[in-house]
């Protein structure tokens, strides 16, 4: 059992005759092809259907071309635009933006052609440039979100979600850490602790480092376990117990869970399989998933802006004949994460997935490179958080993987079991 | 403007509208639709002496029967009509039912067409009713803060604004001059009196709409018949007949925001069937969901010189006894909005002016009316727009 060298103030003592706060989710009905514009912004894509014959593009989502009747197909657009005209909404029927008025809205002349509607960061008014954004709003439907273009294009994407997360609308779109309590369900293993230190210095009001397993003499001396406002309580996500102790004993409502736990080993199915390892594998990754879930779902909804972040292996998508359990393990994780964020829809709880290939780190140190450092995928997950992207993939493995699968699953699967 | 020949449109002869029919509107109702559509013909059977069987053609326009349409209030109120009609088109309804009507009837596939709107308005039906008004709607709008038709209406009011040099006071004198028209109108759901101060100094709804730039939405149910000159002299009905009438439907696609309708695109061609132009007419009843629409028809419709709308909402007196009698009931914006019904009233009105039965003050002399319908916010803009021009027999 560790013992905290930073301790916090006890959590205030609940009324259990509080009346609950509800969270209600924008209006969420949405047509087939209005879908399918939300399943790409999910990887941060900014796209429109346009014309397959005339390649005029269009909007809103359609079945067919509304100048010559030819098919559609998605295409990524330039994102610049100018705004036409604006408004401030200042009475709704709909509870979602009853809570939030004023909400300003406005029409904008995209580059790419069509007039959209879209959500306007403070300020704009007519004639000012914006670049356009496709986010995800908290019942999961695409947004169009309008930024002004000098703050948008800027090279480094930390600094333009600054500007989403800067605006009071925009922060309703993406998943805000300062201020916030995070709970990391692995912080023993590298990338986990990355990801702690990552979140300390992002501001995070607290940050809960789960540690599994007994604790070797070396966390008494971690430097990113002794930071303030970094709380390590042992956590072990193949054990009921442990979860439910350790989410009873956080300091504070939870709002942000992100679950680095794992299991890695080499091996096959048959040959070379371990079915301990391949167990363990499956009790952590799968298993683990749904226990955390369970254990933190009704706190995360209860949150104005709770979210649900899972790492995981790429390997997830098609197997890996080198990994075996692992990945199947990975694809069951994945799976469980696909079910729970569609359950969290109609509570606003954001649930992201990050990708990655092999970490550089003891998981995988009979790999080669290119493998993906601890720091680096604890800054792509602060990234997806502030951009509120639903997949990221981080390295170039998890990247290639990803497009390859995209493009043809078939080829792909028989490509990663040589 | 199309490339296929234009044939010279037939005058509606051997057509006339008469009866015209306004069930009282009830800010709520927990009536449904199918209720209020049996008051119209109950109201249409008081004053006409007709029943079920009599008549021969229907014609039906709601957004709240759902899930019947036009058939199933066939069944419902025991009708047997030969000829049979659903215009889903909104405020554009009632002078897209009447032109169709019109032409069944003159082509002898229905004597006596009625022609009913209806629509209910219980509790929460108003916020139902948008979210699930259209696809582009759900899709592409109402996300967007969910400021329903007023958000929307904001954006083309900014934009008209800016363009014509309109201040919020020229659109206050519409709304100001239509309440004191409604005055009279016992019907009207809103009669106290409006002055311009009070206007202005109104709450901001989604700027630059403010309260009483907005209908209130409410229940109720209009009607008229189409049918023969010799039906309406035989039963001793006073009549109108339609001298013109014109639709379009997404006219201007590519203004990247609604500055006109499509009676831009049509109004040389109402008025050159009509034979006579806008100085000829007694009474306008224009659609007005909100002030801007109402500005536009004026323009769109030849009541005032193009690029001229500022000075023209400033000098033109739209009252009853004014130079431009305009929505001499009130109009949606102090009369009430009840829903496909808010597409009929223009044409109740228009008609009631006519035939010297107004449901309050009469426009001195009124023969001929112009009524305009725009209906149908499908996305951005409405889509639906149409026009007639009726004169007493």
């Amino acid at each position: 059992m560790t013992t905290p060298r930073h301790r916090l103030p006890p959590p205030a003592p609940r009324d259990p005759l509080a009346r609950p706060q509800l969270h209600p989710v924008p209006p969420g009905a949405r047509s087939r092809a209005m879908q399918a514009m939300a399943a790409r912004a999910t990887q941060g894509r900014f796209v429109l259907q346009a014309c397959t014959v005339c390649d005029t593009a269009t909007y809103p989502p359609r079945d067919a071309c509304p100048r010559c009747w030819g098919t559609l197909a998605w295409h990524d657009q330039p994102t610049g635009g100018r705004v036409l005209a604006n408004t401030v909404i200042r009475v709704s029927t709909d509870p979602y933006f009853r809570d939030r008025l004023p909400w300003h809205m406005g029409s904008i002349q995209l580059d790419a052609g069509p007039v959209v509607l879209a959500h306007l960061a403070r300020g704009l008014e007519p004639g000012a440039r914006v670049a356009m954004r496709l986010m995800l709003d908290r019942g999961g439907n695409a947004a169009l979100f309008a930024l002004p273009s000098d703050a948008a294009q800027v090279p480094h994407p930390e600094q333009g979600a600054t500007s989403m997360s800067a605006d009071p609308q925009g922060r309703t779109f993406v998943v805000p850490v300062a201020g916030a309590t995070v709970l990391v369900s692995d912080a023993r293993q590298p990338v986990g602790g990355a990801l702690v230190g990552a979140l300390a210095a992002a501001g995070a009001r607290l940050v809960v480092a789960g540690l599994p397993g007994p604790a070797p003499v070396r966390d008494a001396h971690d430097p990113v376990l002794g930071l303030p406002g970094v709380q390590p309580l042992p956590l072990d996500v193949t054990d009921p117990v442990s979860v439910a102790e350790t989410v009873s004993r956080i300091g504070g409502p939870l709002d942000i869970v992100i679950n680095t736990a794992r299991h890695v080993r080499a091996g096959g199915v048959s040959r070379d399989g371990n079915l301990l390892a391949q167990h363990r594998a499956l009790e952590v990754s799968a298993m683990g998933l749904a226990r955390l879930a369970q254990a933190t779902a009704p706190i995360l909804a209860g949150r104005p802006n709770g979210a649900f972040l899972d790492v995981l292996s790429v390997t997830a998508l098609a197997g890996d004949a080198g990994h075996a359990g692992f990945a199947a393990a990975e694809a069951a994780r994945l799976s469980l994460l696909q079910s729970f964020r569609h359950e969290m829809r109609s509570t606003g709880v954001r649930v992201l997935e990050v990708f990655t290939g092999p970490t550089d780190d003891a998981d995988y140190q009979a790999l080669p490179p290119p493998k993906v450092a601890p720091a680096r995928l604890a800054a792509a997950v602060l990234d997806a958080l502030a951009q509120g992207r639903e997949q990221t993939c981080v390295g170039e493995v998890a990247r290639e993987a990803m497009r390859r699968w995209l493009d043809d699953p078939a080829l792909f699967v028989r490509e990663t079991q040589p | 403007m199309s490339s296929a020949a234009k044939r010279p449109r037939m005058a509606y002869d051997g057509v006339v509208m008469a009866a015209p029919i306004t069930v009282p509107y009830q800010r709520f109702s927990s009536e449904p639709a199918h209720g209020w559509a049996g008051a119209a013909l109950r109201a249409l059977a008081r004053e006409t002496g007709l029943g079920p069987r009599d008549l021969d053609g229907f014609s039906f326009s709601s957004f709240s029967a759902s899930p019947d349409s036009a058939v199933g209030l066939v069944q419902h109120l025991g009708l047997m009509p030969r000829w049979l009609d659903h215009v889903p088109t909104g405020g554009a309804s009632g002078v897209m039912a009447l032109r169709r009507a019109a032409r069944a009837v003159q082509c002898g596939d229905a004597a006596i067409v009625a022609c009913v709107a209806a629509d209910t308005n219980q509790i929460d039906s108003f916020r139902h009713t948008l979210a699930t008004f259209s696809r582009f709607s759900q899709d592409a709008v109402y996300p967007y803060g969910f400021g329903g038709p007023n958000a929307t209406f904001a954006l083309i009011t900014q934009a008209y604004m800016h363009e014509h040099g309109v201040t919020r006071a020229d659109f206050g004198r519409i709304c100001v001059t239509q309440r004191a028209n409604a005055g009279s109108n016992p019907l009207a759901l809103q009669r106290s009196p409006l002055d311009l101060d009070t206007y202005l100094a109104a709450r901001p709804i989604a700027d630059p709409v403010h309260l009483f730039d907005c209908v209130m939405p409410c229940a109720g149910a209009e009607a008229f018949v189409v049918t023969t000159p010799e039906i309406a002299a035989a039963r001793g009905w006073p009549a109108a007949r339609i001298m013109a009438t014109i639709e379009r439907h997404n006219a201007y696609p590519d203004d990247p925001v609604q500055r006109r309708g499509g009676w831009a695109m049509d109004a040389d061609e109402l008025w050159a069937m009509a034979g006579i132009g806008p100085a000829d007419i007694d009474c306008l009843q224009a659609y007005d969901d909100y002030p801007v629409i109402v500005a536009m028809q004026l323009a769109d419709l030849g009541f005032c010189p193009p690029d001229a709308i500022a000075r023209f909402l400033r000098d033109t007196h739209f009252g009853i006894d004014g130079t431009l009698p305009l929505n001499t009931n009130g109009g949606q914006l102090s009369a009430g909005q009840a829903g496909a019904a808010g597409g009929y009233q223009n044409l109740t009105e228009g008609l009631r002016q006519i035939l010297h039965c107004p449901l309050g003050a009469q426009v001195p002399g009124a023969r001929r009316a112009a009524i305009s319908g725009f209906g149908l916010v499908n996305y951005d803009r409405g889509v639906c727009t149409a026009a007639a021009v009726l004169e007493a027999l």
